[in-house]
């Protein structure tokens, strides 16, 4: 499919963007012809898959030349008459994002087990990572749109078929309400192809999209088409409700990518297509964005606070933590952006992490309540360190990487929205609030019953979840060459709104954004001898203090 | 003009039966296989029928494609009442392939169910030289000719299995109905003919203008209009739109499964091409009166397809209820086709867009026919004998009793709920750009909306073969307690195979499900198709839009 077209331009010698889509394609072929009744095999050929687009991507990542704004490793080639093009390119802010997809499917993958059907199972997985990968790249608006929909046909069936409870309900309920939301999607996308088609006929480039000088009607209504499909997707407060029951219900490897990398689906879009492409509509409609982005982080924190299974508190967290990013995006500056392309990556690798361990838990002890749990630290010391250290990068503890995210994006929201920010602070305090509460409730206190044999952490399990953990540290300890690598990039974006916005001033100069990010650098590297020692051990109380 | 050209083509027979050979070969085929049925009662036995219609599909094929090759202008034959132009080719493209596919879903089926006989593929073969007939009529004598063609074979199809009520009932209803709409569209050609003195497609359109020069009073009037509405009866409810839909659910029910697959791709087609050549090529300066009934029929079509296929419980009906919805997305298409020509004055921009609707039309016409015979085909394998298990508890665990089956299905389905990287996904969204370019976004919008709806039942008969628990056992005990159902199982298994050629059934796990080698190709190369059609949309671009270009110039 990827290989028949014919290629017209190609920027690098090697096609780089289309292996990381083929790699898991060739998986998905050669899963194909393996026997199911071999597991073995068939989880080692996904992991190799898995592993070796992994690899490209962080090799992609290495040789990325900072400090440019544009897209890199453009590769395209024509498909078809339809004016659609085969067209993937990576910049600052899709970068990570690839990164993150290429860590978060190997990791998922050694870290879980199907426990039944292993060969349809990771044959799902690699067509959901094939898409994920060419949703984050594809710089022509159909061809995002292609990849947006098919990530829902895996995900659909990994929910339905290796999920929890009310798996078919969830996975019903999760492919309906994404694919209605994102319906109009493409009425949108056609319709704007044909009012911004150039003189030689239609094309879906967005750098050519860009240009349009649609009504602003047109413009409104095409961005609301838009803004509906990545809301849902995020999801933003009144259309969040799939998520709950998805998250909940789908195993646990479907919830790190639902919630890693799914999601950011969402937000990614708002940043390409949504700022990118309308940007004097979504100045106007910031302040609304704003709002329900803050609605949600207050209202998932509130409703996690009350959850009374542990998986459902994650997925609730994910509600707010998912409002942070928005209400970057739309702070509409250098500070707010950079702050959600980090948080995207952040959420992605905290959230992760946080499903792995639930479902360990879930898998030693069978419940998810967290009125069944506690003292799980005794039984299992390891456990309850990993879970501590992750609890606290998603409360953005400083020094580890939730804090650099949600403190840029916190900046950035102040200057546009300031009394917003200061509601959307009190998700901070409210994350610490519900996290270390379900903290203190399953891993402290006496271990009764199962809770008391509990087997830790295996040398295995360990290994397959530090290259989160190292992630969560080093993102926090030194956040730098990740903002290097983001910065030109929106900044070229902010600079692409200016030019296109009457009267558009960003709330503060430009120089303010530079002394924000080097400080904050300064800030976390300062944080790096007392925050990460301190984390690692002490367990829950004493970090937890710090945190509030 | 053209008609001049076509004077001296007719002058010269020999070269209008070979621009006919592609229906004379169905056609003649049809009468020479129940010729030599007769006369040598030992080839009424199972392979040889369908053989003969494969190849007799095949050699269609082979003489279209040399038409194709040859071509280089429309042309009107036989005194001017036929068109052979691309379009024309393309449908009949889409009929050869139907009957193709759906020839060799009948094998295994005929073989399952205990019939034999030709009366199946020589029914059919005639039914499809009837909507051959119909996509290139430029009269409308030859048009309601086509149509009746079409129709009395595929009624008395609806009827062939013999030992069900429900097939005879189906037919009943079928016919009855199917007279109805054909009167009423005799009555239209009537009324047409009163206004303009003509049933020619060109005389018809030619009329135009005249009423202003007063001499034909008769042009502008309610008559006129009445006939056009009785006319786009008739289309509709060959096409099952809403609100002539009624009869589909029950008759898909009914009939025999693969006749279904048949009347659900090729009757259609050769509906909408009809239609199309009707409507664009001879009532085309009426676009202003018939453009809007065409909206609400879409409308219509998609939201009652959508909305009452979530109700059902029978698969079959589902699939009739999606036929709906999916008529109602090519009725999109014709509409997005006449938009392009406002005020008729036939404006460079104008036919481009003509152009994308009738691109968009041809396209979902193909796709639709794979994907269609794509599904109806498994559901004649998994109906199982007595062609009665279409229940959705039936299909529950199909997935583990039958993981092909059950995988060529999903990808059928997710195909038509409009699947990126399936044809089903392309044909929507050419449709889409179409409407959206003829500026009828809202009629885009709530045809996607349809779409998402219609995905519900999709996803309904997904779930119940993938993810419904202790499958096998449930559907064992339902099929087994049915009487009807064991009585002819018994009677079968007695009677072992005789001499089967090309291989009666694989018999899987469940030894209720016999995968006839034939049926399972055909649908594979269904699947095939539909992946091909979707991940490679330069795959036959050129032949589309010359057939597009042909139907939108033509007139």
């Amino acid at each position: 499919m990827l290989v028949a077209a014919e290629a017209t331009e190609a920027a690098v010698d090697f096609p780089i963007l289309p292996t990381l889509v083929a790699v898991p394609l060739l998986t998905v072929l050669v899963l194909l012809f393996l026997p199911p009744s071999r597991a073995d095999y068939v989880k080692l050929a996904a992991l190799a898959g898995s592993v070796i687009t992994g690899a490209v991507s962080i090799y992609l990542m290495w040789t990325f030349a900072v400090g440019e704004a544009g897209f890199q490793f453009v590769s395209r080639y024509d498909w078809g008459g339809l004016g659609l093009s085969l067209y993937l390119g990576v910049d600052g802010i899709s970068l990570f994002l690839v990164v993150l997809t290429g860590i978060l499917f190997p990791v998922s993958i050694v870290t879980s087990d199907p426990h039944h059907d292993p060969k349809p199972y990771y044959l799902w997985m690699m067509l959901l990572m094939a898409g994920s990968m060419g949703a984050f790249m594809a710089l022509d608006l159909l061809l995002f749109f292609m990849f947006f929909e098919i990530v829902l046909v895996p995900m659909y069936f990994l929910i339905g078929g290796w999920g929890h409870g009310n798996r078919i309900y969830s996975a019903m309920k999760f492919f309906l309400y994404t694919m209605a939301a994102s319906a109009l999607m493409l009425v949108g996308i056609a319709s704007l192809a044909i009012l911004a088609a150039p003189e030689d006929g239609l094309t879906f480039d967005v750098t050519v999209l860009a240009q349009h000088d649609l009504s602003s009607t047109a413009s409104t209504l095409i961005f609301l088409s838009f803004a509906l499909a990545f809301a849902v997707k995020v999801p933003l407060f009144p259309v969040h409700t799939w998520l709950p029951d998805a998250h909940t219900e789908a195993p646990t490897a479907g919830s790190v990518i639902l919630a890693g990398v799914m999601l950011k689906l969402g937000t990614y879009g708002m940043l390409r297509f949504g700022v990118y492409l309308f940007p004097q509509v979504v100045s106007d409609l910031a302040p609304v964005f704003i709002a329900l982005g803050v609605f949600g982080i207050v209202y998932g924190a509130a409703v996690a606070t009350m959850q009374s299974d542990l998986k459902r508190l994650v997925a609730y967290s994910s509600v707010a933590h998912m409002g942070f990013i928005v209400l970057g995006i739309f702070a509409l500056n250098n500070q707010g952006l950079s702050g959600s392309v980090i948080q995207m990556v952040n959420h992605g690798v905290s959230t992760g992490a946080l499903f792995i361990l639930v479902g360990w838990i879930y898998e030693r002890r069978h419940t998810r309540q967290i009125s069944a749990l506690g003292g799980l630290q005794k039984t299992a010391p390891l456990m309850a360190g990993v879970f501590t250290l992750v609890m606290l990068s998603s409360i953005g503890l400083p020094g580890l990487n939730g804090f650099v995210g949600e403190f840029l994006i916190l900046l950035g929201a102040f200057s546009a929205a300031r009394w917003w920010t200061v509601v959307a602070v009190s998700g901070v305090i409210l994350a610490a609030l519900y996290l270390l509460w379900a903290y203190q409730r399953s891993f402290h206190g006496p271990a009764e019953g199962d809770n008391a044999t509990m087997r830790d952490l295996s040398p295995g399990e360990m290994l397959g979840i530090l290259p989160l953990l190292g992630l969560i540290v080093f993102m926090g300890v030194y956040p730098k060459p990740v903002l290097d690598r983001i910065e030109p990039s929106v900044d070229a974006l902010i600079a692409h709104v200016e030019s296109n916005v009457e009267g558009f001033a960003e709330a503060e100069p430009q120089e303010v954004t530079r002394v924000g990010v080097e400080g904050l650098v300064a800030v976390a590297e300062e944080a790096e001898e007392g925050g990460e020692e301190g984390a690692e051990d002490h367990g829950g109380d004493g970090a937890g203090e710090e945190g509030e | 003009m053209i008609g001049l050209i076509a004077q001296d083509f007719v002058a010269v027979p020999e070269v209008a039966w070979s621009l006919l050979s592609p229906l004379l070969v169905l056609a003649i085929g049809g009468i020479i296989l129940i010729t030599i049925t007769s006369v040598a009662p030992p080839l009424r036995g199972r392979g040889f029928p369908a053989a003969f219609t494969i190849v007799a599909a095949a050699v269609a094929g082979w003489f279209l494609r040399d038409i194709w090759i040859d071509f280089d202008e429309p042309q009107l034959i036989v005194g001017d009442a036929l068109a052979i132009d691309r379009f024309t080719l393309w449908v009949w493209g889409t009929i050869g392939v139907a009957v193709f596919l759906v020839a060799a879903l009948f094998d295994g089926y005929l073989r399952r169910e205990r019939f034999d006989g030709p009366e199946w593929y020589v029914l059919m073969l005639m039914s499809a030289s009837g909507g051959m007939l119909m996509a290139a009529a430029q009269d409308l004598i030859l048009t309601f000719l086509g149509l009746e063609i079409l129709s009395i074979a595929v009624y008395v199809l609806a009827a062939l299995h013999l030992r069900r009520t429900d097939s005879q009932e189906a037919a009943f209803k079928y016919f009855v109905l199917g007279a109805l709409a054909s009167a009423l569209f005799l009555y239209g050609i009537a009324l047409v003919y009163g206004a303009t003195g003509s049933t020619s497609l060109n005389a018809i359109a030619a009329t135009r203008g005249e009423n202003a020069l007063g001499l034909n009073p008769l042009e502008d009037s309610s008559m006129m209009l009445a006939g056009i509405a009785l006319l786009l009866i008739g289309f509709g409810f060959k096409v099952s739109a809403a609100p002539f839909h009624m009869w589909t659910p029950d008759v898909y029910e009914g009939s025999p499964t693969p006749v279904v697959a048949f009347m659900a791709s090729a009757v259609k087609v050769a509906g909408f091409a009809g239609l199309v050549r009707v409507f664009w090529d001879g009532l085309g300066f009426y676009h202003a009166d018939w453009r809007p009934v065409i909206s609400i029929l879409a409308i219509a079509s998609l939201v009652v397809g959508s909305f009452l296929a979530v109700a059902q419980t029978n698969v079959k009906r589902m699939l009739a209820y999606s036929s709906i919805t999916h008529a109602g997305f090519m009725l999109v298409a014709v509409e997005a086709l006449a938009g392009g020509s406002e005020g008729f004055a036939a404006t460079g921009e104008g036919l481009l867009r003509s152009l994308a609707g009738a691109e968009a039309l041809l396209f979902y016409l193909l796709a639709y026919t794979l994907m269609t015979i794509g599904s109806f085909g498994v559901l004649t394998v998994a109906g199982r004998r007595g062609d009665a298990a279409h229940s959705l508890d039936d299909y529950r665990g199909l997935s583990r009793s039958q993981p092909l089956l059950a995988g060529l299905m999903a990808v059928m389905l997710f195909a038509q709920a409009g699947v990126p990287f399936t044809s089903g996904f392309l044909a929507k969204f050419r449709v889409i750009i179409a409407a959206a370019d003829s500026g009828s976004y809202i009629l885009a919008g709530v045809a996607m909306l349809a779409a998402v709806v219609a995905a519900v039942l999709y996803l309904r008969v997904v779930v119940t073969m993938y993810m419904a628990d202790s499958g096998v056992a449930v559907a064992h005990a339902i099929t087994e307690s049915d009487p009807d159902d064991a009585d002819v199982d018994a009677s079968i298994e007695t009677d072992s195979d005789t001499g089967d050629v090309d291989a009666d059934g694989v018999v899987g796990p469940d030894h209720e499900y016999r995968l006839p080698r034939t049926a399972v190709a055909a649908i594979f190369i269904a699947v095939v198709a539909t992946i091909v059609l979707g991940t490679m949309p330069w795959v036959g671009q050129g032949v589309l839009r010359g057939a597009a270009a042909d139907l939108v110039l033509l007139r």
